[in-house]
């Protein structure tokens, strides 16, 4: 696998040089494949929503460098711009930023700006609302007209259609309601697996990530503390529950049980699997056939 | 970005100037501002210089803040100062063509440096010691006697302070619309105005939209806690004058009749 982003000792200060000072990321450094599906996670204020606006260029870091496709992003910032078509940047109650009259023309907003003609341009939004489930029939009204679901998938699909080499998602699920989080997750998946490119996904949620991604990157205090398989990561519940952070439900029970002495794998990350787990136990110790 | 600017910023404390009434601290600023003018030679613009250091010494509040506030003025000094140097009238000390500084230039100019730092200065010392809300409340309080000709005191002010709550929210909703547009490529920073202008769109009606939809809020959270305007409204915080302000009230006289009597003994020089 090759790697498509990479972060050298990225570090961020807000304030710099004033009584205001603070870090907000401190010397992260770690490499992320083309392909992957990252979770991120970490405590209100620990870095994670600064460390993803530095992979597009949205602030600028105080140190270190942010490699994409092996050069530097900020190499000349002229170019800025066009990494941000390749690194797509879905922000927290992204709806907020819907403008156009129509649907139709928010989502074409990102290609309009890449400067892409006509066709292509009906091409991705037509692709982006597929994606992003919303009915061809919604594309001709108005954004604000929307409910607050569909609004959310709007402005996903408005970032979708720059066809970005890589997607950050910042909590995309904050707010909905449970169907409309599990409709919108699984989506993302969909759309990971249809394009194989990158995704990076901030939640809060364990179980969500528990889910979907395939490496997480935990983030403390603006320090990177873990980056490893989503396994791993979730095998360490007492280091995360150190620094305020859960592990999935069920992953906790499946920990504390291994704890009290019962033969089961080091961490289980679903109930499918939790079930598994159980019943291979039962089935040894001759309780069930 | 816009946030840096110290100029309007509250620093909470316990100075002499913080525990004043903010209606005293209003009435007193406003003679202030209007005796600055009529300091017409130096020893009654050292009297008010002297009165403006003192604000800050009392105010409680690092003088670095103050000096942060004159950041934004400078470029008006400087044009201010400039133009009244040229525009002396009296003997030139030196010409070029249509220019020429005169003594009495040289005056001016430094006069009118002066008058507004410290017209600046003494501003920021009432809004760095003063919370919104006490000024709105004080503001609600003087203009109280305007309510008999049917001038709608307390809607106003209650707009002022909501106004002004909603100043470092609007300013945190800019940041992150623009950020957002930003990332789906809008380009801010290029292009003629024309092009700048319409790169504008995308960021206020999203602005807008959120503002509007704050202002419904607001208003069904205050319906819901049974605002129904200012009559008969009572307040949490009630002021009143103190020895305190006695104080503070003699010495700014002291300061004023200081200025009317250096004016009167010494020629003026502007």
């Amino acid at each position: 696998m090759s790697s498509i982003l990479e972060l050298k000792n990225l570090s961020f200060v807000y304030g710099l040089k004033t009584p205001f000072e603070k870090k907000a990321v401190d010397n992260v450094s770690l490499t992320i494949n083309r392909g992957e599906f990252i979770g991120v996670i970490g405590h209100t204020g620990s870095g994670k929503s600064t460390l993803v606006q530095m992979l597009n260029g949205l602030i600028k870091p105080t140190d270190g460098q942010v490699l994409f496709d092996g050069e530097d992003i900020w190499k000349n910032p002229k170019d800025i711009r066009k990494i941000r078509f390749k690194v797509g940047m879905v922000f927290q109650y992204p709806e907020y930023q819907l403008f156009e009259e129509t649907v139709y023309k928010d989502i074409a907003f990102g290609p309009l700006n890449m400067g892409k003609n006509a066709d292509e341009i009906d091409n991705a939004v037509r692709r982006a609302a597929e994606f992003t489930g919303l009915g061809l029939n919604l594309l001709q009204k108005s954004p604000f007209e929307l409910s607050g679901g569909e609004k959310r998938r709007a402005a996903i699909a408005g970032v979708i259609a720059m066809d970005p080499e890589v997607l950050v998602l910042d909590e995309p699920t904050a707010g909905l309601d449970p169907v409309g989080r599990d409709v919108l997750l699984s989506q993302i998946v969909q759309y990971h697996k249809n394009r194989s490119n990158t995704v990076i996904l901030v939640s809060h949620s364990m179980e969500d990530i528990a889910r979907v991604a395939d490496k997480i990157i935990v983030m403390n205090k603006s320090h990177l503390v873990m980056f490893d398989k989503t396994r791993e990561v979730f095998s360490r519940g007492r280091d995360l529950e150190k620094i305020g952070l859960r592990v999935p439900q069920v992953t906790k029970i499946m920990l504390e049980l291994k704890e009290q002495g019962f033969e089961l794998p080091d961490s289980v990350l679903t109930v499918d699997e939790a079930f598994s787990a159980l019943s291979d136990l039962l089935k040894k110790e001759g309780k069930i056939w | 970005m816009v946030r840096d600017v110290a100029f309007g910023q509250y620093f909470s404390g316990k100075s002499f100037i913080h525990r004043l009434d903010p209606r005293a601290k209003i009435l007193l600023l406003i003679a202030f501002l209007v005796i600055i003018f009529c300091a017409f030679n130096y020893f009654s613009l050292l009297i008010v210089t002297i009165f403006t250091v003192l604000c800050v010494a009392f105010s409680g509040v690092s003088p670095k803040f103050y000096f942060k506030s004159l950041k934004v003025i400078v470029f008006i000094v400087i044009i201010t100062s400039v133009l009244n140097l040229f525009y002396g009238t009296g003997e030139p000390l030196w010409q070029w063509s249509i220019f020429k500084i005169t003594a009495n230039g040289i005056n001016r100019a430094l006069f009118v440096t002066v008058r507004i730092i410290c017209l600046i200065i003494a501003s920021s010392c009432l809004t760095f010691t003063t919370s919104p809300t006490e000024l709105t409340d004080a503001i609600e309080r003087l203009m109280k006697p305007l309510n008999k000709i049917h001038f709608p005191v307390h809607e106003i002010a209650m707009m002022m302070s909501l106004a002004l709550r909603f100043v470092p929210t609007l300013l945190e909703e800019t940041d992150k619309i623009m950020a957002a547009q930003k990332a789906r490529g809008a380009d801010m920073d290029s292009g003629n105005l024309v092009k700048r202008a319409k790169a504008l769109i995308p960021i206020l009606i999203p602005l807008f939209v959120s503002a509007f939809r704050r202002a419904y809020d607001i208003a069904t959270a205050m319906e819901c806690r049974c605002y129904r305007g200012g009559s008969g409204r009572t307040k949490m915080k009630t002021v009143h004058m103190s020895m305190r302000d006695g104080a503070a009230c003699i010495l700014t006289t002291l300061m004023i009749i200081g200025v009317i009597v250096c004016n009167l003994i010494f020629t003026a020089v502007i």
